[in-house]
This record gives C-alpha cells, structure tokens and sequence, in this order.
C-alpha cells in the first residue's frame, strides 16, 4: 500500500528525534557520574519502532523492552520525562525507580519496559486479552530481539495468544546479534518470522530499515486483530550498529558489516526517498535536524537542572 | 449456618467477587473442565455459572499464566489466575517476582497490579517433591507481593474477596489439606477479613505458637492434649506473611514469655526465621526461655507414607518442643 508523504514525515520526524536522543546519551553515558547504569541504544533500529507506533492509534498499547528509547518516542512519550529519568531524577517519568531500562509511559499505553528478556510476551498476551476481554476495539505491540526468541515465554505467549485469537502484534526486532552472539550462532532458523506457523499465526517478514515497509506490516497486523483474526509475528530484519550496550567494544562484529549495514540507514533511506519524491527540500530537512535537536537539548537541559529524589523516596511506590 | 470446606469456601469468594465486578476473571490449568471433578475444590462449578469468556482454561504454560494476570492487571482487569502445585511456581516466577512484584515500583506508583495468584500447596497427598514443596518464604521475600496463607474455611472466604479487592498483587496460597478436611461453618453473608491481621485461634497464657495454614489444626490438637495438662498454649493463626502482624505477635510473647514457630516448610530459611527475628529485636525482654520452630526438616517431600508422615511436623513434635520450653 502506498504511504502517505504525511505518514513518510511523521515517521521520519520520529526517527531523527530518536537519532539524536541516542547520539545525546552515548556521549553523556561517558561522562563519570552523568547517567546510572547500563547504557543501551539502538542506532540504525530506529525504523522499527517508528514504522509499528505509526500505524497504532493512541488507546493501543505497547510493550517494549531493554532497547526501548526508540519505541518509546515513536509512542509519544516525552523527551523531557524520558531524560530526566534516564538521569535519575526526581522529575523522570517514574521518579528515578526505572532509569534507562525499565522506563514506564502508562499514560502513552506504554506500561511497562523490561529488562528480561522473552518478559515482554506473557505481559502482552495479558495487556491483549485485556482488551479482547472488554471488547475494545485495540491491539498491543509486543517488541523483543531476535535473542528472546529463544525463550520459552516466547513459545507460550504465541501458542496462548493465536489460541485464544488475542489482538497483538509481535514484532521481532532481530538486529542479527543477541549479546554477542551472531544470528547463526543462536538458532538454526534462517528466518524467525517462520516461527509462526508453528503456532498457527502468520509470519510476515519485512525490512526493518524501511520505515514504511514496518509500518504497512503492523496496519494489516493491526487490521487482523481488530477484525479478530488474531496475532501476528512480524520480523523486522534490521542490524544493532553498536554493542550490546555502550560498554560493549563489540569486537566480534566484523568492522565491514556495521558499515554496510550503516550504509542502509533508515534515515538516510527514507529521506532520500522523499527527496526523490519531491516531497522534502533540503532545507526542510535541515530544519527537521534542528528541531530534533533542540527537543534533545532541552530534555537534557530539563535533566540536568531537575533535582534527584531524596534518598528516602526509595520507600515510595513498593504497595498501592 | 452453612459448613464449607477450604475448597468450597475458596469458591464461594470466587463466585461472590464475580458477580459483583465484572473485571474479575479466572485462569489457570483445568480451572474450567477439570480432571478432578469434585465439589470440594475450588474452581468447581464455576465454568457452568460464568462461561469461558471468564473461566479461561489455559494450556499447561504457568509462565503465560502469570504473565495474562501481570498485563490484565495493568490494564484494569481483577485477574485471579491458578497455579496448580506450589512448585510449578518456579515456572511462573519470573512474571511474578520480577513483574508483579516490581512494575508498580518501576513506574514510579503509575500503574497498579490487582491480581491474585492462588497456589495449591502442601505435603501430605503422596505426590512426592515435586507436587510438595512449600515455597511461601520464597515470595514473602519479594517486597510488592502480599502472601495469604489462610488454616480455615471461614478466613479463605473473607480473605479471598479481600484479596481480590486489594491493589496489590496478592499470593493466596490454599493448603489441599484443607479441602478434605471435615466442612466447617461459614458466614453465608458477604464479610471481608483485612490483610495483614493475624487472628488469635486460641488463649492462652503459657506459651505462644505461631502458626499458619495446614499446621493450625496440628497447633490447636497439641493445645488440647497439654491442656489437659494445665498447660495453657495460646496460638496465633498468622493468616498473612507480608504485611506482617508483628503487633499481635509481640503482644502474644509479651503475654506468655514463650515463642514457638510452627510450619509444614522446609526449616533453613523458613519464614519461622523471619518471626524469630522480629520477636528477638523487638521482643527480647518478654522472653522467659529460648524460642523453638518446629518445622518440615531440610529434605524434599519423600512419598512413602512412613517417610512423608516423617517429614510433616505433628501435635506430637509440638508437644516435645512445648515441653523443652516450660519449665
């Protein structure tokens, strides 16, 4: 189907907010004491999470995991809140309890980040069910790597979910390395999304480099759960340009292969295509660069002059 | 008034809190079409009443199950999902005690997770290890959780419904024993027993017995026989691990000056630990000797019956302890 230049600049626009939300924290991420944790970003991934939350209406809901930032933005969720957070302030949109990697947005219908991996998929068949249960008219996205594929939360979350025909989409971010280990090296399946069949739901495999190309795959997902035809295992086949996280050198991943890979930016790729098209000028791009980057700027800005929590508010949040 | 089992008691809370809130949902393995068709246990009947848009029959998948209750739960639903022997929890743990427990704390008091995770749990069945493994100290070390642990028909009813009611996600867990143990009368009205509340099954003044679940009826036979004695045993039915009633039991110790702590778990980091503990910082002076558990030893549950009437604790080993303590 073809997209339209609007949905192209909404999720190009995406994309660069998510590049330099990125290109911030692997530079602040250096810098002693500046963010707590493991740093965990998704350079080159970013047309993943901005093709899925395009094609969702904002009642639909999400649920992402360790490499989340980029799903995140595409949701709605707010630079500032989001910084702060990752900074461990008071101001976070969890109060400095999550940090970096379990950030939760229940206000975007992004409730929960986890760090375990294979954890987003029963948590998504219940958000699902939930919905099919009220017989409300929405679907949730489930995202994990291609490593959580290997789980066994992941072989019970699709055979429950097609089972019981819940309305989720499962996309399968395989960016070719779970830790540091290559694709190959952790399943024998060629492609993941063949995975499905054996659950009786179908698998669709898409170029997860192509903003567009994702977003298609989760509108016809998205139609086949509302319609209740169940769930869908999307692959989106996409490369991590980093290590596993910021302290990873990342050795084992052969210097000629990040560059190809660097070569498909999702980006570059669909900026051109619109260029192409006649639908951006240069200047309307430069433009769009520079407003990513005062958002950025200004969420770090925010972070940096917020307050941290007062030890104490450790105690908070444990009960309702 | 009317005389239920522990199963039958469970069941009546379930149907009560179905019909009044229609986000309440259950599922699990066989909580639907069940391999045991018995009237006593709890889930029994229900299909019938509510359909299977809320009785959910789920595959054999525990950690599936816990995650529906984990993501129902946010989105607003009350689910009350089964895990069918205590140690199938390990299949199920990671959604409970990395995401039921910890998702609340995570989103900085967002987000609320009212479910309740009902176990099936206790020795005494031949099942061996497997089937037989009490694991309560295991998720009263998780803070998030609340662990229920109810000895009687009349106390699963109210706490169940206060369970499901609750914000919190709540670990019920229901001792089989009790299912087939002989019916006992229950409120036919509505009522809610709050959480966190121990409850004082019998005066005494000589020496003070915490307990909980299936050991209350081992707890309250021991105190007949020594009563007849002289010897005045006050027990005090714990009813809820965490939040724990450290007030009603310091209060007990207080009184009668002797502690013993009594489960059907494992004794090496049993939750008998736990209360010695407290009773020890906060209750050091009103103790006339040493505290004693009496509980499981350190062995998995063997299925012979010599071996697995070994390793229950009975009124006989109170007795013994009760004995080493007065004077």
């Amino acid at each position: 189907m073809d997209v339209s230049v609007e949905k192209k600049i909404q999720m190009l626009g995406t994309m660069i907010v998510s590049r330099k939300f990125s290109d911030a924290l692997r530079k602040l991420c250096k810098i002693k004491d500046k963010i707590p944790g493991m740093m965990i970003v998704a350079d080159g991934q970013e047309a993943v999470g901005s093709g899925v939350c395009a094609a969702l209406e904002p009642e639909d809901a999400i649920i992402t995991n360790h490499r989340s930032h980029n799903h995140l933005l595409a949701k709605g969720a707010d630079p500032k809140a989001l910084m702060a957070e990752i900074f461990g302030k008071k101001t976070g949109c969890n109060k400095g309890k999550s940090g970096t990697l379990h950030l939760a947005v229940p206000e975007i219908n992004a409730p929960c980040t986890t760090t375990v991996v294979g954890a987003t998929l029963p948590i998504a068949v219940g958000r699902a069910f939930a919905q099919q249960y009220r017989k409300e008219p929405q679907v949730t996205v489930c995202f994990f790597g291609d490593g959580a594929a290997d789980e066994g939360s992941f072989h019970e979350s699709l055979n429950l979910a097609a089972l019981w025909q819940l309305p989720l989409i499962f996309v399968c971010e395989n960016n070719l390395y779970a830790g540091g280990q290559r694709y190959e090296e952790h399943t024998r399946v060629t492609d993941m999304a063949d995975r499905a069949g054996g659950y009786g739901m179908p698998g669709i495999i898409v170029d997860g480099n192509d903003a567009p190309a994702v977003y298609n795959a989760a509108l016809e997902a998205r139609q086949r759960a509302v319609s209740g035809n169940g769930p869908t295992l999307i692959e989106c086949k996409t490369y991590r340009w980093g290590g596993h996280s910021e302290t990873d050198p990342h050795e084992y991943q052969p210097r000629d292969e990040i560059k190809a890979w660097q070569e498909k930016c999702p980006i570059r790729r669909l900026s051109e295509a619109l260029s192409d098209q006649g639908a951006v000028t240069a200047a309307h791009m430069a433009q769009m660069m520079s407003q990513a980057e005062e958002v950025v700027e200004e969420a770090v800005r925010f972070a940096e002059q917020s307050p941290y929590p007062a030890p104490r508010e450790a105690l908070e949040d444990v009960y309702a | 008034m009317q005389k239920l089992g522990m199963g039958q008691a469970v069941n009546q809370a379930l149907r009560e809190e179905m019909h009044r809130d229609p986000g309440v949902f259950i599922a699990g393995e066989g909580v639907g079409v069940s391999i045991h068709v018995n009237p006593m246990l709890p889930t029994h009947g229900l299909l019938e009443e509510f359909g299977p848009g809320r009785v959910k029959d789920t595959p054999v998948s525990e950690a599936v199950i816990a995650g529906l209750a984990v993501g129902a739960a946010e989105a607003g639903l009350r689910p009350v999902v089964e895990i069918m022997f205590n140690p199938f929890f390990t299949l199920a743990s990671d959604m409970i005690v990395n995401h039921a427990a910890k998702l609340r704390y995570l989103s900085g008091g967002k987000s609320t997770f009212p479910l309740v995770v009902r176990i099936k749990s206790g020795a005494g069945f031949g099942a061996g290890c497997q089937h037989s493994h009490n694991l309560e100290a295991w998720v009263a070390h998780c803070p998030g959780l609340k662990v229920v642990m109810p000895a009687t028909p009349t106390d699963a009813k109210g706490l169940l419904k206060t369970a499901i009611r609750d914000d919190n996600p709540v670990i019920f867990i229901e001792h089989m024993g009790s299912y087939f143990a002989p019916p006992m009368p229950v409120p036919e009205e509505e009522y809610l027993i709050p959480l966190g509340r121990a409850d004082i099954k019998r005066k005494g003044r000589d020496l003070t017995v915490v307990t909980w679940s299936g050991m209350l009826g081992a707890a309250m036979g021991a105190a007949e026989t020594l009563s007849r004695e002289g010897i005045d045993i006050e027990i005090v039915d714990l009813r809820t691990l965490t939040p724990l009633d450290t007030e009603t039991i310091l209060a007990s110790v207080e009184k009668t000056g002797r502690l013993i702590v009594m489960h059907e778990a494992t004794r090496t980091g049993g939750f008998a630990g736990e209360i010695a503990a407290v009773v020890l910082e906060q209750g050091f002076k009103y103790l006339k000797a040493p505290l004693r558990r009496v509980t499981g030893p350190d062995i998995p549950v063997p299925v012979s019956p010599p071996l697995e009437r070994f390793y229950i604790p009975n009124a006989d080993d109170l007795i013994v302890a009760v004995r080493e303590l007065l004077p």
